[in-house]
């Protein structure tokens, strides 16, 4: 590669990470203004931690937070299974009946509009109710199931990569010297996925965590998010208040997604090792 | 495999069925507002009345067809961009050293984690009229009064293509990692010119990588609603907007599931064409 083409690349490179970080960095800066008028800076009373104080004492954000983490938990290990096996019989099974369904309807929930699934969903728990009584109303239960539905998806993927770029001599190899099925899925098929299905965990809970559009549709009376919360507060303007959300979600993502990589890296390189 | 098949099934497959039913009833002043599909009439007759109402209703109003018609402008306008701004991002982490590459990666990575709703939130403190931009750009003077950019098209634009620029370059990279860099030298030994070994080999080679990366952007950004209700002012005329209105502002529900139909239709061709370069993307892997 020549010195004027890297040299545009790098230029590239930079001006994007520029784009993708500015907002991001704008509002970890304003979270300390000490000015109501969050783009104004205060100089003479910032930096400061009020802001922070607020959101910890805003009750109604509180308690969407406990609403979304509740969801948001429930969700990430029911996807995990789900998707596990999903994504473990599309990997390990070339050939079965439904195989192409299952395939469909793993995919399609990554790039469906959000406005339709939720929609559809909700349409579904009216109707459900209608007939059979279940779901009574709506709230923690259908928004669980229906984030559910879309982050298994993204679980299936996941799972069913690192599957398909692992060797299948290992499990045959297991399966030869007697191991039963069950026993070789727990213990030489989990412990080589268990990165993904981590990852997995992780990105359900996240992808609950932040969903407004779905959970709009299928939350009931009572059971606002934080999503629900903060949309309903950024419509009328900008808060200083989300400028501190917005902080502390940054750390946490952070750290841990700096800390899953840091530990991948790791694992990776006690298998080149140990191979 | 049968539990997730299953599930899948129910709570994916079911609903689009009864979106669809609803879609032919008529709108009612009740809980749930729509009548039943089916009807007994007299003590043995069971009578279907499909409605096809709803839709010859977004046929006709002329906001229903614009906003498509914006939708599909605005989604591919912003696949464009993002694939001007994503390409040589992603082309440019490829063909860094590993080391450097997985931290790219992680940055590249780390906005998607965040909440989508916070980051585009953000813009609303850069763009608006006492906003960051603003304040630089008049204490510099390059300007004398505020641009108004907060909802407006411009604004809805970047917004869109800053939230799914990660959805763009992530599929790419992993698409541009695997390729042969030793044919661009072989193509540049043989007297081709680094731009012309570029749209010669790199582009072809990436076609799958730039495929489905679009298809990305392109499919949920048609149905976007939170960036156009956020960043685009009240004109701002996108189909999932529209559907989100009409179901909770009008309580139409049976025109709203008409628009998530009709969406869908235009919809699913994209989305089997992604399957299908996923498909090939992953068989080209092994």
């Amino acid at each position: 590669m020549n010195y004027r083409s890297s040299f545009f690349i790098l230029t590239c490179i930079g001006f994007g990470f520029a784009f993708l970080y500015i907002p991001i960095l704008s509002m970890v800066v304003f979270s300390f203004n000490a000015s109501k008028l969050v783009t104004v800076w205060d100089g003479a009373h910032s930096p400061t931690l009020k802001w922070y104080y607020a959101l910890l004492n805003n009750e109604e954000i509180l308690d969407a937070a406990w609403i979304s983490l509740k969801v948001a938990v429930i969700n990430a290990t029911g996807s995990v299974i789900l998707g596990t096996l999903a994504g473990f019989g599309l990997a390990r099974f070339s050939q079965f009946r439904g195989r192409f369904t299952l395939n469909a309807m793993t995919t399609a929930p990554l790039v469906m509009p959000e406005v339709i699934t939720g929609l559809s969903l909700l349409l579904l728990f009216v109707a459900l109710e209608q007939f059979i009584g279940w779901p009574a109303g709506r709230g923690i239960t259908t928004m669980t199931i229906s984030h559910m539905t879309f982050s298994m998806a993204y679980v299936t993927v996941i799972v069913n990569s690192r599957l398909a770029s692992f060797d299948t001599a290992l499990e045959e190899a297991a399966m030869d010297l007697g191991a039963r099925p069950f026993k070789v899925f727990f213990v030489i098929t989990l412990p080589i996925i268990l990165p993904a299905i981590l990852s997995g965990w992780l990105l359900a809970f996240t992808l609950s965590w932040d969903d407004l559009v779905i959970s709009s549709f299928t939350s009931g009376p009572g059971s606002s998010t934080l999503p629900m919360v903060v949309f309903s507060k950024v419509r009328l303007g900008v808060s200083p208040e989300i400028n501190v959300l917005a902080t502390l979600t940054l750390t946490v993502v952070t750290t841990m997604i700096v800390g899953v990589s840091i530990w991948m890296a790791r694992r990776a390189k006690l298998d080149k090792a140990a191979a | 495999m049968a539990l997730p098949y299953l599930w899948l099934l129910l709570f994916f497959v079911v609903p689009f069925v009864i979106v669809l039913k609803i879609s032919f009833s008529d709108i009612d002043l009740a809980i749930p507002p729509y009548k039943p599909l089916l009807e007994w009439v007299g003590k043995h007759s069971l009578a279907i009345k499909l409605n096809f109402d709803n839709y010859a209703f977004l046929f006709t109003d002329a906001l229903y067809l614009r906003a498509f018609a914006n939708s599909i402008k605005v989604a591919f306008l912003s696949t464009l961009m993002c694939l001007v701004i994503g390409y040589p991002m992603a082309y440019g982490i490829a063909r860094a050293k590993p080391a450097a590459r997985n931290v790219l990666l992680l940055l590249v990575i780390l906005p998607f984690w965040t909440s989508l709703l916070l980051r585009v939130y953000a813009w609303i403190g850069l763009l608006k009229a006492n906003g960051v931009i603003n304040n630089v750009l008049l204490s510099l003077g390059i300007i004398h009064e505020p641009l108004t950019m907060l909802y407006t098209p411009f604004a809805m634009y970047v917004g869109i293509v800053y939230s799914y620029l990660p959805f763009l370059i992530l599929p790419l990279y992993a698409n541009l990692e695997k390729m042969d860099w030793q044919l661009l030298e072989a193509a540049e030994d043989l007297g081709c010119r680094p731009w012309q070994a570029f749209y010669k080999i790199t582009l072809p080679l990436s076609r799958n990588g730039i495929l489905a990366g679009s298809m990305l952007v392109f499919i949920p950004a048609v149905g976007e609603f939170v960036i156009p209700a956020l960043l685009g002012g009240p004109n701002a005329l996108m189909i999932g907007r529209v559907l989100w209105d009409e179901f909770f502002s009008n309580r139409a529900w049976p025109v709203a599931s008409a628009v998530a139909i009709l969406l869908l239709i235009l919809l699913v061709p994209f989305m089997m064409w992604y399957q299908s370069v996923q498909a090939r993307e992953s068989a080209g892997a092994r």
